[in-house]
């Protein structure tokens, strides 16, 4: 009977209030899919350092005939030279995990399958790509340790790190993320606030039930229980909102858009993604429910 | 509880002083006053006299600055305030403005307190129009306040009021909204919730009730006690 009755002044609340509702679901849909989608973009962050670090090289380009800084003076590198530097790099193990050497024809040919779109390829000819090693190192953080070693030494053109270029790439993507969950922040201050004052209207046009309930000793939970539950039904509806606008973003934008366009890296898994879900769906009730039981202890006092 | 020549005492003011603010004077002003169970009280003096602070503070809607307010041996000032409903549901509470809801018919309206109660049904459906029909209204069960009439609707706020059977009822000027002929239906029918055994106290203006009635009257001046008379008549014209 008291669990009936709660949900009938519930509905009739929600019904009675309905503009204020819908206004409630919406901005908790709006803000909750910003706070997933700042979410959904560090999860991709992480799972792209994940699958680039495994990837990353430090890369020591070797002099070629053209090469014009001052270790390349005596012309290009000579085969004493490239085994003397692959003898002092397998010195460096086991920092130094993996070696692999490419020579200009295999550069070449990398290059070919990577712009094999673009007119730039018509311009290059083997000779004017550098021969290299590749090295992979045990802790990709240690790079300080390779570019000692071999940057300026003679032979040497440059030593280049692809995790740092990565590094420009995830600062950029880490930026877009604070953008989102500040936005998203916002937003969710905006949602309480909302809340805070639905209830304060909702109160307002029940004084009358609330003033008899509390004259013929309706407990607390009792009178206060229909306002908690609108509050937190509302944030329900927008938050399922919410976790159909992110799971749409996953399958379709990700999966269908994304995904085959870029098929070199990768992109965040379903797995992330129903980690993700729950996180946005209590936050958006957790903070309706906070917002709406503060608001009624100021407004509802016995 | 206390027990004094007449019965239990149900309600004790013990030197009781309500200040709103610090620099008006005390709205009631060292009151002590023992009300019995059982007992019908007229509780009579101009605007503010301090009855409606004497309503509030047993009502626990306010609590005294100093002195204690005793209801049923519980000391209704010092109630925490998770214990306020229970008090609460041991008293009914009638005002001059019905105070009905205007989107529930009749019927609702006096079940509305035994569903936030959490009564269950079969006890609403047994308890609802029996009360309903010690008031009067077995026919009109399904009305809207606005198709009743003045008396009808305080009918209808005692029925909501003593349906729960508390064994104390307050009505703060019931009477204050109805014409004469209406007002004694209304009298008569608190008189009779008094005989089965509620104690009632009514604040009330009607010097004719009063006179009529014969029950024990208080009189308030300015916050203070002026009169306690146990078969007393309205006003200071009238003493004998």
């Amino acid at each position: 009977m008291r669990f009936r009755f709660i949900l009938s002044e519930t509905f009739q609340g929600l019904r009675r209030n309905l503009t204020m509702t819908f206004a409630v679901i919406i901005t908790v849909a709006v803000s909750l899919t910003l706070f997933g989608a700042g979410l959904l973009v560090r999860a991709q962050v992480d799972s792209m350092k994940d699958y680039w670090y495994e990837r990353v090289e430090v890369s020591i380009f070797l002099c070629g005939a053209n090469s014009t800084v001052p270790a390349c003076s005596l012309g290009a590198v000579t085969p004493e030279v490239r085994t003397q530097i692959e003898a002092e790099l397998n010195a460096l193990r086991p920092l130094v995990q993996d070696i692999y050497y490419e020579s200009k024809e295999e550069a070449y040919q990398h290059f070919l399958e990577q712009f094999k779109d673009s007119p730039i390829v018509a311009n290059v000819t083997p000779d004017a790509l550098p021969e290299s090693f590749r090295v992979k190192l045990s802790d990709p953080t240690k790079y300080e340790v390779i570019a000692a070693a071999f940057a300026g030494r003679p032979g040497v053109e440059q030593v280049q790190d692809q995790r740092q270029l990565l590094d420009r790439f995830f600062r950029l993507l880490n930026g877009l993320q604070v953008i989102a969950l500040s936005v998203a922040v916002a937003m969710l201050v905006v949602t309480a606030l909302l809340v805070i004052n639905t209830i304060r209207v909702a109160a307002h046009a029940r004084r009358r039930e609330v003033g008899i309930m509390k004259l013929v000793g309706a407990s607390n939970i009792m009178i206060r229980m229909p306002f908690l539950l609108e509050a937190s039904l509302s944030a329900a509806l927008g938050g399922l909102l919410a976790v159909a606008a992110i799971v749409a973003t996953k399958a379709i934008l990700i999966d269908q858009v994304l995904a085959p366009a870029y098929q070199f890296t990768a992109f965040v898994s379903w797995e992330q993604v129903l980690l993700i879900l729950p996180v946005v769906f209590v936050t958006g009730i957790l903070i309706a429910a906070i917002a709406a039981a503060l608001t009624l202890r100021r407004y509802l006092k016995v | 509880m206390k027990r004094v020549k007449g019965g239990t005492v149900l309600i004790t003011f013990e030197r009781v002083t309500k200040r709103y603010d610090k620099r008006n004077r005390p709205a009631l002003d060292d009151i002590s006053v023992d009300i019995r169970a059982g007992e019908f009280v007229f509780l009579v003096g101009a605007s503010g006299s301090g009855k409606s602070t004497f309503m509030r503070l047993i009502l626990r809607e306010e609590k005294p600055t100093a002195g204690r307010v005793i209801v049923a041996g519980r000391d209704v000032g010092r109630l925490s305030r998770r214990k306020v409903p229970q008090l609460r549901r041991g008293m009914g509470a009638v005002f001059q403005d019905f105070r009905l809801l205007a989107n529930k018919t009749v019927y609702q309206n006096v079940a509305f307190t035994l569903q936030v109660l959490g009564r269950k049904s079969a006890q609403i459906e047994r308890s609802v129009p029996e009360v309903l029909e010690l008031v009067g209204l077995a026919d009109k069960m399904a009305r809207f306040p606005d198709q009743l009439s003045g008396g009808e609707q305080q009918r209808v706020a005692i029925a909501r009021a003593f349906v729960n059977r508390p064994p104390l009822l307050l009505a703060d000027e019931p009477t204050g909204n109805l014409d004469p002929s209406t007002s004694v239906g209304i009298m008569k029918l608190l008189d009779r919730i008094n005989r089965v055994g509620t104690t009632v106290i009514m604040a009330t203006h009607d010097a004719a009730i009063v006179d009529q009635m014969r029950k024990r009257v208080i009189e308030l001046d300015v916050g203070q006690l002026i009169r306690d008379e146990a078969r007393g008549v309205y006003g200071q014209d009238h003493q004998p």
